[in-house]
């Protein structure tokens, strides 16, 4: 008798398993909103596929009557503009500080307790701070991003570079090696496929400042439209949406895992996969 | 499968009443819906239900939104709300709703505040903050319709009504259109404007307790317990006596001010204290013709579902006549139960 444990599924019941669960979803899902739509053809709950469908047609293939924009293309656009700006400045300025603290004692002395102390701070609570600064505009969102983002990158950044072995860096200071040469040659070519993990890991809090800032005040937007058809309960544009962020949110994290195997397949050797 | 997934799905998304007789109403914090609270804290409300042999659970919801959310899912049988959001909300989700007491309409309590600028027609090209497809929204439209503008003329910023009185102050922001407390709130800061208002447009926003058609025509109850405690309420509230005083005190207090605030706000809101005036109203021909409005408004901004192929594919009743599509009606006002308050029945 083969015990539980050492069963181990083929490649084909693999795949299978998999999908179960999300067959076993769909499945539910499907029934439900027939058995509610059934009761009554308008219910806005738990919309077909259909009605679904019919919304996605309408945002993204037929211009707004209101504006004449194809509405679900400008939201996409809009919301990935701002998480890129942000995720950009916030990796630019975790790489940077997380170097400078460590790499060199004396900046790691005086700043790393202040970034870990303001990566503690919860950056939606500074929201409504971030309005009155710098407005209700673009560069309150991108700053919520930035803000929530970069202590994180910094804190993780500056862990990896002191992990790296002392005896590189010795080795690099008998070769005559000025500090300088030291960070450009040593510690950021082994720092940048860890920068891009940090990326993936924070990616999933940028979505969420994104849409909280998006929810507040805007004009366009993933979660502008969510939080405004949300006032007439239409599911039927809340759903594909959400299914669109989390695709969107997949794409990206794909892209950067092929961009770091890429640049850096040495590290991904070493991380084993 | 299927039942077992229905079932699932009904226990998650609507409260399943075991006892037939006992019922859930939900309210949020509003200067018109404020008496809700007080008549719960009262025990006046239980009195009523006690009365008709029901059980009546008054429920606070704090977002505004999500409360009509939950009555339109079946959570709830009855909720505030105002004569727009009835009609995009549960009526263009399908939700038969009847209108079962009209409380007030704002007269003042909804406004346009520009900065630096006491005309409405300096909006022009300026960038409103409001919390979009609400009254506020509908406000802004009538104001711009008045002079001789349309939303085209100006670009809106749908703006989170918790934020709204944050955000005036700040440099971007030039105009917004709010209610109150938060229109009071931002008219005390320097600069403010109010240049247009809903005592322009009276009558037209109007606060309404909401409750589903079907579960009124089968306990006739629950409306007479529910009307006779509103205006056992209204009665004790309206007038200048210490027990009015008390009850108004304590309405201030729960929304978050004092006596004089409660008065300033109340001082914008028409209120119907007498049954008879609330019957009057409905029954006039200005209400159908609100409801128009409305109906355009709402069919203009895509609020009615996409199936609506004109403004009057959701079939309003009101004493005066039915607007728009008579096979489809999903929103009633029905004045005959406020009518059993004014001869006395209930």
């Amino acid at each position: 008798m083969k015990r539980l444990i050492n069963q181990n599924p083929s490649r084909v019941w693999r795949i299978g398993l998999a999908l179960l669960p999300f067959a076993i979803i769909l499945l539910l899902y499907i029934s439900a909103s027939e058995a509610r739509l059934a009761e009554n053809a308008q219910d806005k709950l738990l919309p077909s596929f259909g009605q679904m469908a019919d919304a996605v047609q309408r945002l993204a293939f037929e211009p707004s009557k209101r504006t004449g924009e194809y509405l679900f293309w400008e939201d996409t656009g809009s919301s990935l503009r701002r998480l890129g700006l942000g995720m950009l400045i916030a990796a630019s300025l975790g790489m940077f500080f997380g170097l400078m603290t460590g790499a060199i004692p004396l900046v790691n002395a005086s700043l790393a307790p202040l970034i870990t102390i303001i990566s503690l701070v919860p950056p939606m609570a500074l929201l409504p701070i971030l309005f009155i600064v710098f407005g209700l505009g673009e560069l309150s969102k991108v700053a919520l991003i930035a803000i929530g983002v970069t202590p994180f990158i910094a804190r993780d950044i500056q862990k990896r570079a002191l992990e790296i072995p002392r005896e590189q860096l010795v080795k690099a200071q008998t070769l005559g090696a000025n500090t300088g040469q030291i960070m450009l040659r040593v510690l950021i070519p082994q720092l940048m496929p860890r920068l891009i993990d940090a990326v993936r890991l924070s990616l999933g809090s940028a979505w969420l400042f994104l849409i909280a800032a998006e929810a507040i005040a805007s004009t366009d937007g993933l979660g502008y439209r969510v939080f405004l058809v949300r006032r007439y309960l239409s599911m039927d544009v809340i759903l594909p949406y959400v299914a669109w962020i989390t695709f969107l949110a997949f794409i990206i994290d794909y892209l950067l895992v092929r961009a770091s195997r890429f640049a850096f397949p040495w590290h991904a050797q070493q991380e084993g996969k | 499968m299927k039942r077992l997934a229905a079932l699932l799905l009904t226990l998650t998304f609507s409260s399943f009443s075991m006892a037939a007789d006992s019922f859930k109403v939900c309210w949020s914090i509003y200067v018109g819906w404020m008496p809700w609270g007080y008549g719960d804290e009262q025990k006046i409300v239980d009195k009523w239900a006690k009365k008709y042999g029901i059980e009546i659970d008054v429920v606070q919801i704090n977002d505004y939104v999500e409360s009509i959310n939950q009555y339109t899912a079946g959570a709830f049988d009855a909720c505030t709300m105002t004569n727009m959001d009835a009609l995009t909300i549960p009526a263009a989700g399908g939700v038969d709703s009847t209108a079962l007491i009209v409380g007030d309409f704002s007269n003042g309590n909804d406004g346009v505040v520009l900065k630096g600028t006491d005309k409405l027609a300096d909006i022009k090209g300026q960038q409103v903050n409001l919390v979009e497809l609400s009254v506020s929204h509908y406000l802004l439209a009538r104001g711009l319709e008045s002079v001789g503008m349309s939303e085209a003329d100006v670009t809106v910023v749908n703006t989170s009504d918790a934020d709204m009185v944050a955000v005036f102050p700040t440099a971007g922001v030039t105009s917004v259109v709010t209610w109150n407390p938060l229109l009071s709130e931002i008219l005390d800061m320097p600069g403010a404007n109010k240049v247009f208002d809903s005592s322009q447009i009276p009558g037209e926003i109007i606060d309404l307790l909401v409750i589903n058609t079907e579960t009124l025509k089968a306990n006739p109850k629950l409306g007479k317990a529910l009307t006779g405690a509103w205006y056992e309420i209204m009665a004790t509230m309206s007038g200048e006596s210490k027990a009015a005083m008390a009850a108004r005190t304590a309405m201030g207090v729960a929304s978050g001010t004092d006596l004089a605030g409660f008065d300033a706000q109340l001082a914008s809101t028409e209120m119907f204290y007498e049954p008879a005036a609330a019957v009057k109203f409905t029954e006039s021909a200005a209400l159908m013709e609100t409801m128009k409005n409305v109906a355009e408004f709402s069919f203009d901004h895509g609020l009615l579902g996409e199936g609506a192929p004109d403004a009057g594919f959701i079939g309003i009743e009101t004493p005066a006549g039915v607007y728009g599509n008579k096979s489809n009606v999903k929103f009633r006002f029905d004045p005959s139960y406020m009518q059993m308050a004014a001869d006395g029945k209930l």
